[in-house]
């Protein structure tokens, strides 16, 4: 984001709300309480997550990822990215930082592909969920077609990183 | 539950890590300062953005009209509206299942739903801050042509 992106946009939601305000108070008045309820939630959970990545920064080491999840961990990495994913809870906003600090620490890009992948698809309270709603039948098979998916997805990222690197 | 745990572990871990070394607490600390302040400005305009889809496109309509006049543009419809809303799956999944039980087309919900957890239109700015541009938009691409695979191939299952 070279120009100011961020400050634009925060200006033209600003002016929309204005404009939305003259026209219909109400319906401002919802756009507010609905962003509000969510910008506590994300505050509510940004937090933790980033002291969370902090501390992993500051006391894990590079080797240690790098032996776990590195290039050379094969499927003992994949499957360790896979398990962090499900067992996690949080929304997928959640899982940015916490990929970043792995890929930073020397984990693959497959492997935190397969984790964020995961963590946004697979997880187990979430398939409980779907089940008691949507039924076993739909929610086992969506979930059977997630996790090759997944790994289509994880590998396709692998080889266009891989492809840029060589261009550049 | 989630918030609830996740401070827990944050805080009892800073507790634990204070207590072996101050420094690296210190720099942990850090960390959390820079990404916070980095990030914030975007997420308030992503919330007040959602704050406007959610306010001016009540799903229950959206989903209502989409899902149950079949048709390939109705699921490739249905996948685009699953990326680009965030509803918790609390409230997107008995939604999905009262559409289905009015008889809606199998694959559209389907296709919402995996685009729903899977593609996030919304949060592409924090993702682009994190991974990139390039990883950010291959990522979700992927996700959504693979959304409408699982779709159409659940459609002929479930027929």
């Amino acid at each position: 984001m070279k120009i100011k992106v961020v400050p634009a946009i925060l200006a033209t939601l600003a002016a929309a709300t204005l404009l939305t305000w003259a026209s219909r108070p109400d319906k401002a008045l919802a756009v507010l309480s609905v962003s509000k309820d969510y910008l506590f939630e994300m505050l509510s959970i940004l937090p933790p997550v980033l002291i969370l990545c902090g501390l992993f920064d500051a006391w894990v080491s590079k080797q240690t990822v790098e032996r776990l999840m590195g290039e050379a961990s094969g499927i003992g990495g994949t499957s360790i990215a896979f398990l962090l994913g499900t067992v996690a809870m949080g929304p997928l906003y959640a899982a940015f930082p916490i990929g970043k600090s792995l890929l930073d620490k020397g984990a693959s890009l497959f492997n935190v592909a397969v984790f964020l992948c995961v963590w946004a698809a697979i997880k187990i309270p979430m398939v409980l969920f779907e089940i008691k709603f949507l039924g076993a039948e739909f929610a086992l098979l969506r979930l059977a077609l997630t996790v090759p998916a997944i790994l289509l997805i994880a590998a396709l990222l692998n080889t266009f990183r891989l492809n840029t690197s060589r261009i550049q | 539950m989630f918030t609830a745990v996740i401070w827990g572990v944050a805080g009892l871990g800073l507790v634990l890590s204070w207590a072996k070394n101050r420094e690296k607490t210190r720099q942990a600390l850090q960390f959390f300062e820079r990404a916070f302040l980095s990030l914030a400005p975007s997420i308030v305009a992503i919330i007040w953005t959602i704050g406007f889809i959610l306010t001016f496109l009540p799903s229950e309509f959206v989903l209502g009209t989409i899902g149950r006049n079949a048709g390939i543009m109705g699921v490739v419809i249905a996948a685009a509206f699953g990326s680009i809303v965030l509803i918790p799956a609390f409230i997107a999944f008995p939604l999905a299942a009262s559409f289905l039980r009015q008889g809606a087309d199998v694959r559209g919900i389907a296709a919402f739903v995996t685009t729903l957890v899977m593609v996030g239109v919304l949060t592409a700015p924090l993702e682009v801050k994190f991974f990139g541009r390039r990883f950010t938009l291959l990522r979700n691409s992927f996700s959504f042509v693979m959304a409408l695979v699982i779709a159409f191939i659940m459609g002929e299952v479930l027929r």
